[in-house]
């Protein structure tokens, strides 16, 4: 792999651009690998290039059954913090964010982290009261993390609007946290672990898997059938379909994720605002687009379209909070399945199939998870044993009742 | 945006109705095991296509229901009344999978 540089860029520049060689070899499949994985977005390929690069298992190959970062690792709001409860999730977490601070060095490709600090707003008292409680914690756990009074807030996003119908109480900020570009994250690991050797092989779709006494012995697509020692499922809100295809159940509930643009900005929002309670977050891109998010549509859905109530709902806040945004107009809505679990915390590790392994329930948040996620599923399939990061992460817990009750997971409420 | 049809109300805005998750799971014996309350309890088919679920109309009559409804389509096929036996689908060319239950 050629590394990109200020040099690679100016030479290219000064020949007009043209013939810049592919980021990554888009592969035709092999009869067999040591390792298969399931799905190519931000999870399927950092698990492929950390098996590549950590443990040097190259011979893995991530299937595709439509396009590289076309799911969920597209359709996310991109944002990235570590502002979590319990310290199994802190310390995932901030793995993760430490991952991505040192990413774009890592994978020579720019992921445009801007740590521009995550706000969460409390509209109440008993809301401000339960806020100060999980910044305790969080700030226990060694993550950064500091309460704002609603004038150091008016100050720090001067379009907010602290009278609103639920009154701005004050709120909390993880400073570190912020936005990067969630297609460069794909595209990242992609080339990376393509110029590793690892095969990437897109429209090609897992229709069933090849079991043998309790373990998987490969995996059959629209393409053939595709031997592997290994297999690692990363498909977001289809984990469950494919869990099905290979004979068991997984406490997953898919549902649609709705997220909109509106047309570009100057520069007017530098922070992340999130609010919990009347339910949207808002950042601006580096495009100027502002990108409004909310909850989930309330029913199980397998439709990459989110509903209209839910769309006004995010709105209606959005303009409450921010009335100076009333006059914008949407350029884009669209929706993302996502894999929410009981306790709104991942499903990672084994699966009741040998070797066969599972990286999914990230539901509403798993952006943020890229990194520590593929580092440390990669170190689970290598040495048949979870990683010590995700070892309460496990299908297990459900069984055991030592649930993880993550409320800070998906940063609004459900 | 989804219609739903209340049995008991008629035809009403989703926005009036709060979804219940998966109908039909089957609750275990006394003396079941772990692995079996917890299934029960977690594990859900979540099909891609036909599934029944359980709705409260609960800004109108506020009674429980079963929907028979396509998670692709989000088109819904048949509603029945708690305690009523499932229905038989005919139609259902428009289904996206034939994962009905």
């Amino acid at each position: 792999m050629r590394g990109y540089s200020f040099s690679t860029v100016f030479g290219r520049a000064l020949r007009g651009h043209r013939r810049w060689p592919a980021a990554w070899r888009s592969a035709e499949p092999a009869r067999a690998y040591d390792v298969v994985v399931v799905g190519a977005g931000g999870h399927g390929l950092a698990t492929a290039y950390y098996l590549a690069k950590h443990h040097g298992i190259t011979n893995v190959a991530v299937l595709e059954k439509g396009w590289l970062g076309g799911g969920n690792t597209g359709r996310n709001t991109q944002v990235t913090r570590s502002n979590y409860f319990w310290p199994q999730s802190a310390a995932f977490f901030e793995r993760s964010l430490e991952l991505y601070e040192g990413l774009s060095r890592e994978l020579n490709f720019n992921v445009m982290l801007s740590q521009r600090g995550i706000l969460t707003l409390a509209h109440s008292h008993h809301e401000m009261e339960a806020l100060r409680r999980w910044t305790n914690a969080i700030r226990i756990n060694g993550i950064d993390s500091d309460v704002l009074t609603p004038a150091e807030i008016g100050k720090l996003v001067p379009l907010l609007n602290l009278d609103a119908r639920f009154p701005v109480h004050g709120g909390f900020i993880q400073r570190r946290g912020g936005i990067s570009r969630h297609d460069a994250v794909a595209w990242g690991y992609a080339r990376a672990a393509s110029a590793l050797g690892v095969h990437i092989v897109e429209q090609c779709e897992v229709t069933g898997f090849d079991i043998d006494q309790g373990k998987v012995t490969g995996v059959t697509t629209n393409r053939g059938s595709i031997a592997a020692d290994r297999v690692c499922i990363c498909v977001a809100g289809h984990t469950g379909v494919l869990a099905a295809k290979a004979g068991f159940r997984v406490p997953i509930t898919s549902m649609a994720l709705q997220a909109m643009v509106s047309e570009p900005l100057k520069p007017c929002l530098d922070t992340v605002v999130l609010s919990p309670v009347i339910h949207v977050y808002v950042s601006q891109s580096d495009r100027g687009e502002l990108v409004i998010g909310g909850g989930a549509d309330g029913y199980g859905s397998y439709a990459q379209r989110g509903g209209v109530p839910l769309l006004e709902e995010n709105l209606a806040a959005l303009i409450e909070l921010f009335p100076a945004f009333s006059r914008l107009r949407l350029m884009r809505q669209w929706a993302g399945i996502v894999d929410i679990t009981p306790d709104t915390t991942p499903i990672m590790g084994p699966t009741p199939v040998r070797d066969l392994y599972v990286s999914g329930g990230w539901g509403t948040g798993g952006y943020k998870a890229i990194p520590a996620g593929g580092e440390t599923m990669a170190h689970t399939i290598v040495h048949d044993a979870p990683h010590p990061l995700i070892a309460d992460f496990g299908l297990d817990r459900f069984e055991t009742g030592a649930l993880i009750d993550e409320g800070a997971a998906s940063g609004v409420s459900h | 945006m989804l219609t739903i049809p209340c049995p008991f109300c008629g035809e009403r805005d989703e926005a009036e109705f709060r979804y219940g998750g998966e109908a039909l799971q089957e609750i275990p014996q006394a003396g079941a095991s772990d692995a079996e309350w917890a299934d029960y309890l977690f594990n859900r088919d979540n099909p891609k296509g036909l599934v029944h679920e359980r709705w409260c109309h609960s800004y109108g009559c506020n009674q429980w229901f079963q929907v028979v409804r396509d998670t692709v389509t989000h088109r819904i096929h048949a509603v029945y009344r708690v305690g009523e036996a499932r229905p038989v689908l005919d139609d259902v060319d428009g289904a996206s999978a034939d994962t009905g239950g």
